[in-house]
Order: C-alpha cells, then sequence, then structure tokens
C-alpha cells in the first residue's frame, strides 16, 4: 500500500492504495465517486472514459502510480450542475437506453469537441468509435454529439 | 369511456396493503427517487397521502408514482408511470418517479421479459390513476356538497363549474385517500389522451448523464465486502482442487472457498437457467484486491461431462437437418406430393452461431443475509423468482426476504437468469457480512446462458406461375427447437411443413433478446427473398400476396395462425410507401417483415455505395404495436433493436474449443461501434388506437433478414451463415 494525493475535479484527495490499482476501482471502490464505469478492464469499451489533464482516457488501465500531478476529471466533475453544453444535448436528444455507457460517451464527446468544435460525421464516428453502446442508441450519439457542437 | 371492475388486481388498490410497501422503500431511499427537478426538490410536500399501491399524492398536489417492474433500458420507468398519470390527469412535471421494490403483495408480473411490461400493466397501471381520480373526486364532491359527476379534473386540479369550487389535488389529497377504494372505475376514451402519444423525456437521464449511483454495481454500503467467483474454465469441467491457503495472505483478501450456489435440495425456478452449480469464491475489502487475488488463484478442474467443440454443434445440427420430426410440429396439405408437381424448388441452410448478451454492467449483486433477514439489491429482471430460490436457498421464509431492483446496465435477457443473485446471497450467508458480487467481464462472457447456436433449412416449391405451392421448414438448436409453427408463412401455403429438433449440450442457454426470432426471422425473410426472386417476383409485393392468401382463404384454421395477416400487410405497405420502394435510387435495398411480441415491423434498408465492407445508410421501420405511449423512447428501441439485430448478425459469434469459450471480452468479440452503425433510421408507427403490445424485441429480427437481402442486391452473394463478416468469400475483396 501507498499514499497518492490525486487532483480530481479540481479537489487534492489522498488515498492508500496498492500502487498497481487502476484510477476506476481508486474512483468507485476509494473516493464513492461511481459515474465512471466498469465495462470491459482492458481498455475497449470506453465505459471507464475520464479526462486526464483534458485528454480522454480510460480508466480501467490508468495505474494510480503513474498519475502523478495531473488533472483528472470524472463525469461528476464535468460541469458542477450537469449543464456542461454536451449533457444538455444527451438529454435533450434523449440518448439513453441503460445508460450504463452513457458517462464514458459524454466524458469522450466532450473531451473530443473541445479539440475540435465542429467536427464532420466521420471525424465523430472515428473519436466515439472505442466506446461501445450495447443498447445501439449509436445513432442519437452521433447527433447529441452535432448538437452539443452547434451550442 | 370504458367502465373496468377494479376486482382484477384489486389487490393492487387497497390501501392497507400499499402501506406494506413503506418500510421496505425507506430502507433503500438512497436508490429510491428520481426525476426529481430542483423545483420539485424545494417544493416537496410536507405530508404524503397514498391512495393504492402505485401512487401518493403531496399535501401541495405533488405525486409519486411507483414504476413496478425492472428497468433495463426499455424505458419502462418513465412510460409505466405515464399511463398511471394520464388516468389520474396529473400534470406530468409535478410527477416524481420512484423504483417500486418486488412487492407481490402488491403488484404483478414484476418481471422485465418478453417485451410484456407495457402490454400485461396496461390495464391495472390506468385503473390505479383513475381509481385515485375517482376518490379525489368524491372527496371535492362531499366538500363541496355537488355531484362527483359534475366535477372535472385537469393538470391536477379539481374544478366544479356550476358552484365556482376549484381545488388542487393536495387540498384533497387527505379526505380523498380514506374514502372507499370504488369498485369500478371508468378510464378514458383513447381520444382525451394528453400524456400517453406524448413525448416524455427518460425520468433517469440527468442523473445517467451526471453520473449519479444508479446501477447495481454503484451499490457501496458500510461494512461491505467485495466478492468475485471463478467459475470452470470449459463447460463439462467440475472442481478438483486449489491453492485457497496461499491466496488468503494476499492484501485485503477476507476469504476464499469453495461452494455451491445449488446445493441439490434447493428448489430451483426456470428463472435459475442454467448457472454454474460449482464455484470458487475470493471475499475481499475491493475489488481490485479480488481481481488480483483471482489471478493468482491456482484452481484444477477436472472432465464432467462431453468437453464440445464448436464443430461438433455445426455437425450435430447440420445431421439434425436430415432427419424429419416423428410427429411434424405442423403439417398442412401434402408437401412431398406438391413438390413433385412443383416447376421450381429453392433450397437453402442458414446457420448461427452462439452470442453472449454482453450487457454493458457485468453481472454483479449485492446481498446481506443473517439468520434472521436477508436484503438483496441489484439488477434483476426476474425478481419474484429470485425470491422463491432464495426461501429454498437460504432457508427465510419470503417476508424476511427483501429484494430491490436497481436500474440495471442492459438486460437483453441476461438478468431474467438471477444466479448471481443466489451467488451473491451465499457468500454473504457464509461470510455473515454484506457482500457485493462482481462478476470480471471474461467471468460474465464466459459463464454460458448463451443465445443458442442455430440451423435451419428451407424448402419451397413454385409452380409455373410462380405461385408458392409448398413450404417446407426443418430447423434445429442448441437446447432449443427454433421453430414457431404457426407464424407465417404457415396459412398462407397450401402445403406447408414444420419441424424441429433440439440439439442437447452442456453449454448454457437462455433468452437472448427476441428468443428464437432473433434467427429464425432474419433467415425466413433471407429465404422469402431467394424464393420471390425464383418466381420473378417483387420481393416486398410476393409477401403482399401471400398475406392476401392468409387473408382471403387461409389454409388450415385460422385460429391456429399465430400472426393476424392484415396488420402484417398493414406494415409492410406503410414502409413500402415511406421508403419509395420501387423507385430506383442505384442503391442496393433489402426488405423485412416479421411479427413477434404481438408487434408487426417491416423494414426497408439501404446500403452505402461504396467498394468498401458495406455500411447500412438508411432504414425505413414501420412498426404496429398498438398505442405507442411515448414516442420518443419507442424510436430509441426500435432503432436499438435494429442495430442490436445488424450488429450482431454482422460481426459477434461465440465459439468453443474442448468446452472452452474462444472469446472472453471485447478485443475477440467484436459488437458494433460507432462507424459500422447504420446513418439514418426513420421510424413510422401505425395509428390504430389497438392496446398497446411489444416494443422492445420485435424491430431486431427483422432487420437480419432486410440485411441480408441487401447484402445480395450490393455484392451479388446470398448471406447463409451468421456472422456475415465471416462469410467466404469475404463480404469485400
Amino acid at each position: 500500500m501507498a499514499t497518492f494525493t490525486l487532483n480530481i475535479n479540481g479537489k487534492e484527495q489522498e488515498v492508500d492504495v496498492d500502487p498497481s490499482t487502476p484510477i476506476l476501482w481508486v474512483l468507485r471502490d476509494h473516493l464513492n465517486l461511481v459515474g465512471t464505469k466498469f465495462g470491459c478492464g482492458i481498455a475497449q469499451c470506453g465505459a471507464c472514459t475520464i479526462h486526464l489533464d483534458g485528454t480522454a482516457t480510460r480508466a480501467c488501465m490508468l495505474t494510480v502510480s503513474t498519475v502523478g500531478d495531473s488533472k483528472i476529471t470524472t463525469i461528476e466533475g464535468l460541469s458542477e450542475k450537469g449543464d456542461h453544453p454536451v449533457q444538455k444535448a444527451w438529454l435533450e436528444e434523449d440518448v439513453p437506453q441503460c445508460g450504463y455507457c452513457q458517462a464514458g460517451q459524454i466524458m469522450t464527446a466532450s473531451a473530443f469537441l473541445d479539440k475540435n468544435p465542429n467536427p464532420t460525421d466521420g471525424e465523430i464516428e472515428m473519436a466515439m468509435n472505442g466506446n461501445i453502446c450495447r443498447c445501439g442508441t449509436y445513432t442519437r450519439i452521433k447527433k447529441a454529439v452535432k448538437l452539443a457542437a452547434k451550442s | 369511456m370504458t367502465l373496468v371492475k377494479t376486482k382484477i388486481g384489486r389487490r393492487s388498490f387497497i390501501r392497507n396493503a400499499g402501506l406494506a410497501s413503506g418500510g421496505l422503500v425507506i430502507g433503500f431511499n438512497w436508490l429510491a427517487s428520481c426525476k426529481m427537478t430542483p423545483e420539485q426538490v424545494n417544493n416537496l410536500p410536507k405530508e404524503w397521502f397514498e391512495f393504492n399501491g402505485f401512487l401518493k399524492v403531496g399535501d401541495n398536489g405533488m405525486v409519486t408514482i411507483m414504476s413496478p417492474n425492472p428497468e433495463i433500458g426499455q424505458n419502462v420507468k418513465t412510460a409505466m408511470p405515464m399511463i398511471v398519470a394520464e388516468e389520474l390527469d396529473v400534470a406530468w412535471k409535478d410527477v416524481i418517479v420512484e423504483q417500486a421494490p418486488l412487492n407481490t403483495d402488491i403488484f404483478t408480473r414484476q418481471l422485465a421479459g418478453g417485451s410484456q411490461s407495457i402490454r400485461q400493466g396496461w390495464e391495472s397501471l390506468r385503473m390505479a390513476g383513475a381509481t385515485a381520480k375517482h376518490m379525489l373526486k368524491e372527496a371535492a364532491a362531499q366538500a363541496w356538497g355537488v355531484s362527483a359527476d359534475e366535477i372535472t379534473v385537469k393538470d391536477g386540479v379539481l374544478t366544479h363549474q356550476g358552484s365556482g369550487n376549484s381545488a388542487g389535488f393536495g387540498e384533497m389529497a387527505s379526505a380523498a385517500s380514506s374514502i372507499e377504494v370504488p369498485e369500478e372505475v371508468q378510464l378514458k376514451d383513447n381520444g382525451d389522451f394528453s400524456i400517453i402519444g406524448t413525448d416524455k423525456r427518460n425520468v433517469d437521464g440527468k442523473k445517467i448523464v451526471t453520473g449519479k449511483p444508479l446501477f447495481g454495481l454503484d451499490v457501496y454500503k458500510e461494512g461491505m465486502l467485495t466478492a468475485m467467483i471463478v467459475h470452470p474454465p470449459a463447460f463439462g469441467m467440475k472442481f478438483k482442487s486449489m491453492n485457497a491457503e496461499s491466496v488468503k495472505s494476499m492484501p485485503g483478501i477476507k476469504d476464499v472457498f469453495h461452494f455451491e450456489a445449488y446445493p441439490d435440495d434447493v428448489e430451483r425456478q426456470w428463472a435459475d437457467g442454467g448457472g454454474i452449480p460449482e464455484l470458487v469464491a475470493i471475499v475481499g475489502n475491493s475489488t481490485w484486491e479480488c481481481m488480483q487475488a483471482k489471478k493468482a488463484l491456482d484452481v484444477e478442474w477436472e472432465e464432467a461431462s462431453k468437453l464440445e467443440s464448436s464443430a461438433y454443434h455445426d455437425e450435430a445440427l447440420a445431421s439434425l437437418l436430415e432427419k424429419p420430426q416423428e410427429e411434424p410440429a405442423r403439417e398442412d396439405g401434402n408437401v412431398d406430393a406438391a413438390f413433385k408437381k412443383a416447376t421450381k424448388i429453392v433450397e437453402s441452410i442458414y446457420s448461427a452461431p452462439y452470442l453472449a448478451h454482453n450487457t454493458m454492467e457485468p453481472m454483479n449483486f449485492f446481498a446481506h443475509v443473517t439468520s434472521e433477514k436477508a436484503e438483496l439489491l441489484g439488477p434483476i429482471q426476474t425478481p419474484e423468482f429470485l425470491e422463491k430460490t432464495l426461501v429454498s436457498r437460504l432457508g427465510l421464509p419470503a417476508e424476511k426476504i427483501d429484494i430491490m431492483m436497481t436500474r440495471m446496465g442492459g438486460g437483453f435477457g441476461r438478468r431474467l437468469y438471477g444466479t448471481f443473485a443466489v451467488e451473491a446471497a451465499s457468500i454473504s450467508q457464509k461470510m455473515n457480512a454484506p457482500v457485493k458480487l462482481v462478476y470480471s467481464r471474461e467471468d460474465d462472457m464466459t459463464q454460458g446462458t448463451y443465445r443458442p447456436s442455430y440451423k435451419v433449412k428451407f424448402k419451397a416449391g413454385l409452380d409455373e406461375d410462380g405461385k408458392l405451392i409448398a413450404w417446407h421448414v426443418r430447423g434445429a438448436g442448441t437446447n432449443d427447437d427454433l421453430i414457431f409453427e404457426n407464424r407465417f408463412p404457415a396459412g398462407a401455403v397450401d402445403n406447408y411443413l414444420a419441424e424441429k429438433h433440439s440439439l442437447q449440450s452442456n453449454v448454457t442457454t437462455g433468452a437472448w433478446r427476441a428468443p428464437r426470432s432473433n434467427f429464425i426471422a432474419g433467415a425466413e425473410q433471407a429465404f422469402m427473398d431467394e424464393v420471390a426472386e425464383a418466381a420473378g417476383k417483387d420481393p416486398l409485393e410476393f409477401r403482399l400476396e401471400l398475406f392476401d392468401r392468409a387473408i382471403n382463404n387461409p389454409v388450415g384454421d385460422p385460429e391456429k395462425n399465430d400472426y393476424d395477416p392484415q396488420r402484417y400487410a398493414g406494415v409492410l405497405k406503410l414502409v413500402k410507401e415511406k421508403a419509395n420502394w420501387g423507385s430506383e435510387t442505384g442503391k442496393a435495398r433489402g426488405v423485412a417483415a416479421y411479427y413477434c411480441h404481438n408487434s408487426y415491423v417491416a423494414q426497408v434498408l439501404e446500403l452505402e455505395d461504396t467498394d468498401d465492407m458495406p455500411r447500412v445508410e438508411n432504414i425505413w421501420c414501420a412498426v404496429d404495436c398498438g398505442i405507442v405511449v411515448n414516442p420518443l423512447a419507442a424510436k430509441n428501441q426500435i432503432e436499438g433493436g435494429m442495430i442490436d439485430g445488424i450488429g450482431h448478425s454482422t460481426y459477434s459469434a461465440m465459439t468453443f474449443e474442448e468446452g472452452k469459450p474462444q472469446q472472453s471480452n471485447f478485443d475477440n468479440y467484436r459488437l458494433m461501434r460507432h462507424s459500422e452503425a447504420p446513418k439514418n433510421i426513420e421510424v413510422f408507427f401505425v395509428d390504430n388506437g389497438i392496446d398497446p403490445t411489444g416494443l422492445g424485441e420485435p424491430s431486431l429480427p427483422p432487420a437480419i433478414g432486410a440485411l441480408a437481402n441487401a447484402l445480395y442486391k450490393a455484392t451479388g452473394r446470398r448471406h447463409y451463415n451468421q456472422p456475415f463478416i465471416n462469410e467466404k468469400p469475404p463480404l469485400v475483396g
């Protein structure tokens, strides 16, 4: 076990965990931040997507010992009141079915739009390709990303 | 207006029974309430008055509606309360929705499956709202000294025009809640609906997009331990020995033990499916510590029954296709004689592999079992059956077992089989501690309960005019006999023979979204295209001709036919018009129609004009599921179902070598991704005012047929074997 000080959603948080622990389980099991989801554990499904210094990153394979001073943003910290343009667009388009993958989808989309505010359909698809939606809300996700890009 | 007796399901409306749910709800209140807008939070009533098991009215007019059925993403948590709110005549903005716990004293069929929640809940949900409205009107009538019949209700306001009296629900709630429950109530005419048929957004939407705890995996409780399981690496193997002692000393590990979730004396329900009876449990403080221990644990397994490979399944199913069924499932006329007369015969075999459900949220459950009681909380489609199994497994009476459903990160049939909850309860009982069981993705994907592997052979005979005179279908599946003998084209062909076989296998299987239909529809609709082509007819018109036959002069007893040919033809005609079928777009198109879960769906699917891997560009989909409660969400279900069908039939497969699953995670089990999904989907509902039928499943099955037919147009080759991506020669190049 070792102590790590992490910058999560603008707040310093101290955890005492095994250095090999992925950030996903630090967030979920130790910090009660359960919005970041467990889907596959091998960075294939995107359900655990967070922002690491603004870049969409899979938390399930990001070990706590490698994070250092980097800033972590989770779905809980994307906006204070849940009114980030991407979150608003998701509600407007009524995207979710089961909803489980959507936090990861939103984190990928928001990091992507920060870097590419006016994407083409093809660019949206490629950016979102690492996030699986088993319910098949892909067409609505694309609509929501385009709506968020407009606002 | 329709007058209905409240006696049906009357136990739901007896006030005292309703109160019985109160204690349980309080225990789980961290999860219970949803869709609270900031205004609602600020305006919570001081006191609630319970009218029946479905609803309570606050002293300020706010209404809490319990959603009885489990939510797996099919959106019943929004749709079921909408139906109650409709008959109550409360403004939707004043409604708070809560997930009801399992309560067999109040609710019937708290189950997510078969696309039946709305269809089977329709009347009781309406009665719940109408009964409460009646009581509110009676209370107002007594207060004002007028006749209740003269009182009108709109958006939670009671008005008596003659006397000029008016009051909100909140003012009458206290008096109304003690008024006798009426023997019968009047339900609205469809034309008077103001909530049903309007777009309402997901009641959990805000929580989903902000990452609030909603799902089973999000359950964390004081003193809770985490548990993981190790199951046999191959079907047909059982536990022999392990190095438990060295793993027990690893950091954070509390215990490692071999256990049986289902000892021989447990009375199993159908919903216990094919769960693995013998497992190893690893219990620790955190998920990661359990995962590390799991890696270090060395378990030795031994062969207990045949270790089956996919090659064996393929050969065994193929040989069943050569075998007549002793007593055919259905036989009209004489197919042998008809085939002798036929001028053209078409014959084809179609196949599909096993599929895993792969809900995005892996199986998990929270259980806290003591000698006194059991508390369970998690994602389960069949809580009522879980309770029955737990009574037997834990030796506790049903009233000492509380089961609460969380929102589920997908179901698709997998969570009908609550083996994981029984495992969690068994582990908690052994540990004498609250435990959350968590499956890894690998545990989840290799555990079983798969969509069976199927093969089907069709043979059709045409006369010199291209008329279909004979149809023979023989199907086989692993642990499932595949064929619905009374579905189309039964009743539309003079000589019809349906035969079916099941191949017993120790690879466990279960219902997977639109069971059986998810394969047979695509195969049948692809074969229908081959037959239409042989007949020299347009495939859509060919189908309509068959429906004309079934409408005007059905073969056999029409009561036996499991479909209404008018409604079937209706969706085909609607999609024909919407897709402008027959117009030359220069792009490859396919059509298909199917009936299942009491609903009718027809689709036209159009592929992109590209030299690359064909991708679906446009889908037009016509649906007849009767009244559509929430069109916005209904379209989402239809879109998702089609993407599910197209994705799995194109990319996905579970295969086995010596009993061992060859796919274990999303690096080797391929699911459809964004850049492969259909680009545009349009959905059209038939507006016929018929009581609602299934919605979550019926759009999936025909999509596979429409895809196969469009792929034929694009590539010139028929696609017989799923996943289509593996067809040899490859689809492209």
